[in-house]
C-alpha cells in the first residue's frame, strides 16, 4: 500500500517536471516569436509581405516549407549576409538581391528564423541563438 | 378609442421620423457628391479680362511643368501622355531596400483596382540616375508585375528629376552616401488632376493613407466627370 502511494507520488512529480519543462520550452519559443514578429515587421515585411507572400518576382514568398526545412542551416547566413544567388521557391525562380542585415545580433537572427519558420503555415519549432553562431561559421 | 388613437400617433411619429432620416441621408450624400479635394502648391492672383472687357481677379494654381523622360520601353514620354487623365506620381529607385518595396506594394493595389479604367495613369520617377537606365526599369516593372503603358517608369537627368520632385511634386529627394542605399527620399504618392494641379499627397508606406488615396481618386474622378 505504502509502496503504491510512494510510486504514485513519484510518478506525479516526474510528470509535473516533464510538463513544466515542456512549458518552459514553449514559453521560450513564444518569446522568440514575439521578438521575431517585431523584427520581421521592421526589417523584412516591406519585401516579403505581412503574410510572407513576397512581392511579385522582386522578393520570394516565405511560404515554401520544404525550402525552409532543407535550407534551415543556411537561413542565418541569408539573413546576416544577404543573398543574390537566386532561389527557386514554390517551383518559381527568383533572381533578386536580398540585402545583408549585418547589424543584427545572433539572438535577433534566431528570433527571425523562429518567426518565419513558424508562421505563414510553417511549423518547424525552436531554433536557438547558439545554433545561429554555429550556422554562421559555415556560410559560403 | 384611446388605444387606437395612440397607435395612430406612433405610426405618424414613425413616418415623420423616417422622412426626417431620409432627408438627412439625402443631404449627406449630396454633401459627398459636392465634395472637392483641396488644391496644393503656390497660387497667384491674376487679373484677367473678360470677353466684355471687364477685369476680374482669377486664381492661378501651381501646375506640373512640361517634362520629357525616357520610359521603361526606351521611348520619350511627355505630358501629352497624361492629357485629359489624372495620375499618381512618385519617386523611387530599383535598388531601394527600405520604403520603395512597401510604396509599390501599396500602389500596386490601387493599380489593380483601376486596371480597366483609362482615365487614370501611374508615373514613377527613378532618382538613381546612375544605375536605373530604361532596361533596368523594364525588368523592375516586369518583376513587380505591372509592365504595360498604364504604369510608366521614367528615367531622366539628375537635375531634371530632382528639380521636378522638389519644386513641383513637393517631394524631398537627395543623394546621401550615409543613407542605407545612397539616397534620401520621401515616399509620397502624389495625386495630379487633369489640369496638372496637385490634389493630394499620401504616405505610400502607410496602408491607411493609401486607403485615403483610393477614396480621393473616386472623388477626383467624379469631379472631373462634371
Ligand atoms: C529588399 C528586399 C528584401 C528584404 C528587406 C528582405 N529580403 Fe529576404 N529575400 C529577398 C530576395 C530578393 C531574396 C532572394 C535572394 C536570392 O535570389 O538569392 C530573398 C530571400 C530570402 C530567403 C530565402 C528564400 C525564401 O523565400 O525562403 C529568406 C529566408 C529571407 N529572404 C528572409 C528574410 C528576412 C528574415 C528578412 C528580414 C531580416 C528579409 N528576408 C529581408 C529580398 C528581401
Amino acid at each position: 500500500m505504502r509502496k503504491t502511494l510512494l510510486f504514485v507520488v513519484f510518478f506525479i512529480t516526474v510528470c509535473c517536471m516533464i510538463y513544466s519543462c515542456q512549458n518552459a520550452g514553449e514559453i521560450e519559443q513564444a518569446k522568440y516569436m514575439t521578438g521575431g514578429k517585431d523584427l520581421y515587421t521592421a526589417n523584412c515585411q516591406n519585401c516579403h509581405g505581412a503574410n510572407g507572400e513576397g512581392l511579385g518576382e522582386l522578393a520570394p514568398p516565405l511560404t515554401d516549407t520544404t525550402f525552409l526545412k532543407e535550407n534551415k542551416v543556411k537561413l542565418a547566413c541569408i539573413i546576416k549576409n544577404g543573398s543574390s544567388e537566386g532561389v527557386v521557391i514554390n517551383g518559381k525562380s527568383y533572381q533578386g538581391k536580398m540585402p545583408a542585415f549585418s547589424k543584427l545580433h545572433d539572438i535577433d537572427v534566431a528570433q527571425l528564423v523562429v518567426y518565419i519558420t513558424n508562421s505563414f503555415s510553417n511549423k518547424q519549432g525552436m531554433y536557438t541563438y547558439e545554433q545561429v553562431a554555429k550556422d554562421l561559421e559555415n556560410c559560403k | 378609442m384611446f388605444v387606437s388613437n395612440s397607435i395612430i400617433m406612433i405610426k405618424f411619429k414613425n413616418i415623420s421620423s423616417i422622412t426626417a432620416l431620409a432627408f438627412l441621408v439625402i443631404s449627406f450624400t449630396a454633401c459627398t457628391n459636392e465634395k472637392k479635394l483641396p488644391i496644393y502648391g503656390q497660387r497667384e492672383a491674376k487679373i484677367v479680362k473678360g470677353a466684355d472687357g471687364t477685369e476680374r481677379v482669377d486664381t492661378v494654381y501651381q501646375t506640373i511643368p512640361a517634362f520629357r523622360f525616357l520610359n521603361q520601353d526606351s521611348t520619350y514620354i511627355t505630358q501629352y501622355m497624361f492629357k485629359g487623365k489624372i495620375y499618381v506620381a512618385d519617386f523611387f529607385f530599383t535598388s531601394c531596400t527600405t520604403i520603395c518595396p512597401t510604396m509599390h506594394r501599396n500602389l500596386k493595389t490601387v493599380y489593380e483596382q483601376y486596371k480597366g479604367n483609362p482615365d487614370i495613369l501611374f508615373l514613377s520617377h527613378t532618382i538613381d540616375f546612375k544605375y536605373d537606365k530604361p532596361s533596368v526599369l523594364k525588368k523592375y516593372a516586369q518583376k513587380l508585375g505591372v509592365d504595360g503603358p498604364k504604369w510608366q517608369f521614367v528615367y531622366g537627368s539628375k537635375d531634371e528629376v530632382y528639380n521636378l520632385a522638389e519644386k513641383s511634386y513637393l517631394t524631398v529627394v537627395k543623394e546621401d552616401s550615409t543613407a542605407t542605399d545612397g539616397y534620401i527620399h520621401q515616399g509620397w504618392l502624389v495625386l495630379i488632376d487633369k489640369e496638372k494641379r496637385m490634389r493630394g499627397a499620401y504616405d505610400g508606406t502607410k496602408t491607411e493613407e493609401v486607403e485615403k488615396l483610393k477614396k480621393d481618386i473616386v472623388t477626383l474622378l467624379a469631379e472631373e466627370k462634371k
